[in-house]
């Protein structure tokens, strides 16, 4: 069966759990900004986890079905009808052959994953699906999807309708949305008092905010311990020797606006970064929408390691859940 | 040389084996790389090396964050005593400068550059203290340049040039980067040349651009079927300035899959090359020529 494009929405894009191995060469790992959701998505209509599904951002698609097929929608909140017809989010339902399904306003969150029974079964890349358009690699001819576009479904039994993800399992941003970070990396070139203000200041999420990093705005500018740059690193104060990032690491260009470097992060450059926000709140970001108020918090590597414990707990009771 | 480790969240550990670069900083990053690589720990993702520091990511499940870090620096000793040598190969890139697309591009974004009143190239040798623009070409093909590192985007190679520190030539990114930079741009930033994999935002000054493809995710280019990418860490270039009509050639050539680059296997010992930088050029040159 296929997927029929009639409106693509913003920005949707095919995405799975990714392809790491390829950073080394610019090549981002990519793959669901809410890699949660994304889960949760696959398990509701009986798909491996790391099926890819659609990903769409603050607006969702139209698409007519060629076939019945079972559908779950997971990430933010946005009204979801087929043939007119409301549908709950978290919820597995079914999709006749002929119907379509749409979306309504986002009322929360950023992002929402489209999961189909059987999977979007375009042509991997590097051994994803995901789209990383930069690269023209992986997605709908490694561009995100358009109108008129056929996106091909692999083939798997209906499962039944109703199947939900608990609310208490089912995570977001809160308001202000808390980021945990482990400092590190260059904060040894901020003054104590400006690192102190990064975690002081509320900073909201900016306009320039997407896959490859969300850009935030509002505190106070960086203050950096003098120094005579070193060589090949640069003029401005910000700069180093250009390094390899982290993901989820925190870069301040010219010490204005911390960007947060996502999925499709550029995999070096020559900015210095504070440290990272740890693993287990990267899903987070991926549901901010821009004007959202977050505070970053400072946590040490054991309250980081028991975050990412923690957050497997919680798939592992949404597997108990459905699988 | 004072290697700093750090952790980069609870997935990556980061090592900066020099704040500043240098080609011995870069031996000692990419031999430490290689010696994780070879190591083969349980739950390492990803290992990229850069020019003075390289990064490892791992799996904190499969492997604690402190265990990592006792593991890596074992190697250091190792790397630091590893003969700097390295058998690489030397590729000759063929630039059209002062292009009339980078040229383009560049007046488009003028209102961003440090000099609006002439091109990147005007800008670029009168800071390093040329008389002419062919003068500061001349000394950017001339010798060789050493891939120090593949990042940023895709397939996108960082030089690093084969002379003395007094030699280098410096010139600062635009102010603000720019939305636009044409595929295959022949770029420089800082101390390091580049080369764009494909279009897009950029903040390097452009100085020419290549016929050569370097990145195809459809690996329908003749020399990247096996691979879409084309650099690695440890490739010599040498650039060879080219005019409009040998790049519409060379263009044709890609297009009919017909271009092979010139490439030559060649030795790269740092101690010989230090002992002796433009005879050892020279020799790297030599084996360009007879391939």
């Amino acid at each position: 069966m296929t997927l029929k494009i009639v409106k693509p929405g913003l920005a949707t894009s095919i995405q799975d759990l990714g392809r790491p191995g390829y950073f080394h060469l610019g090549i981002p790992e990519g793959g669901a900004m809410d890699r949660l959701a994304l889960r949760a998505a696959n398990m509701l209509v009986g798909n491996p986890e790391d099926t890819a599904c659609l990903e769409a951002v603050f607006m969702g698609p139209e698409i007519t079905f060629t076939a019945d097929a079972s559908v779950a929608v997971t990430g933010g909140a946005m009204p979801i009808t087929v043939d007119g017809e409301a549908k709950e989010g978290w919820t597995s339902f079914t999709v006749k052959a002929g119907q379509t399904l749409s979306f309504g306003f986002l009322t929360g969150g950023a992002r929402i994953y489209i999961a189909v029974s059987g999977g979007i079964a375009t042509e991997p890349a590097l051994g994803s699906r995901s789209t990383y358009p930069i690269g023209a690699l992986g997605g709908f001819h490694g561009r995100n999807i358009a109108e008129g576009d056929e996106i091909p479904v692999g083939d798997a039994p209906l499962v039944e309708e109703g199947r939900t993800v608990p609310a208490d399992l089912r995570r977001g941003p809160g308001s202000p949305a808390e980021l945990r970070v482990l400092t590190g990396l260059y904060w040894y070139r901020l003054t104590e008092k400006s690192g102190q203000a990064f975690f002081d200041d509320t900073w909201t999420v900016a306009p320039e905010a997407d896959r490859m990093g969300y850009r935030f705005r509002g505190g106070r500018p960086m203050e950096f311990v003098e120094r005579e740059q070193p060589f090949g690193a640069g003029a401005d104060p910000s700069n180093i020797v250009d390094g390899c990032y982290s993901y989820g690491s925190i870069q301040v260009p010219g010490g204005t606006e911390p960007i947060v470097l996502h999925r499709d992060a550029v995999s070096g450059g020559g900015y210095f970064t504070l440290g990272a926000v740890i693993s287990a709140d990267m899903d987070l970001i991926g549901q901010l929408q821009p004007n959202t108020p977050v505070k970053f918090v400072r946590v040490e590597m054991d309250e980081a390691l028991q975050a990412r414990a923690d957050r497997k707990a919680m798939l592992e009771k949404i597997r108990k859940e459905l699988v | 040389m004072k290697t700093r480790y750090s952790y980069g969240g609870d997935e990556h550990i980061y090592v900066e084996v020099d704040e500043e670069m240098s080609l011995d900083a870069f031996f000692i990053s990419l031999s430490m790389s290689n010696a994780v690589r070879e190591a083969n720990i349980p739950g390492v993702t990803e290992i990229c090396p850069a020019n003075a520091s390289f990064e490892v990511r791992f799996d904190p499940d499969v492997i604690a964050p402190d265990a990592m870090m006792d593991r890596i620096k074992e190697l250091e000793h190792k790397a630091e005593n590893a003969e700097k040598r390295l058998s690489t190969r030397i590729i000759e890139i063929p630039v059209y400068f002062q292009d009339p697309w980078t040229h383009e591009t560049l007046m488009r974004f003028r209102e961003r550059h440090q000099d609006p009143s002439g091109s990147d190239l005007d800008y670029a040798a009168r800071i390093n203290g040329y008389d002419s623009v062919e003068a500061f070409i001349e000394a950017f093909h001339s010798q060789p340049w050493f891939v120090s590192m593949v990042g940023f985007v895709a397939g996108l190679p960082f030089l690093y040039q084969l002379v003395e520190r007094e030699k280098q030539l410096e010139v600062p990114k635009y102010l603000s980067p720019r939305t636009d930079t044409p595929k295959q741009t022949v770029g420089y930033g800082g101390c390091f040349s580049c080369i764009y994999s494909v279009r897009g935002a950029g903040g390097y000054q452009m100085f020419g651009i290549t016929p050569m493809p370097i990145f195809d995710p459809e690996q329908e280019v003749s020399y990247l079927k096996d691979f879409m990418v084309f650099f690695k860490p440890g490739d010599i270039v040498k650039w060879k300035p080219i005019d409009r009509a040998e790049y519409d050639r060379i263009l044709e050539q890609v297009e009919q899959g017909a271009y092979t680059p010139r490439i030559a296997e060649v030795e790269f010992d740092l101690d010989a090359f230090n002992a002796d930088m433009t005879g050892f050029n020279a020799k790297l040159m030599e084996a360009l020529n007879d391939a």
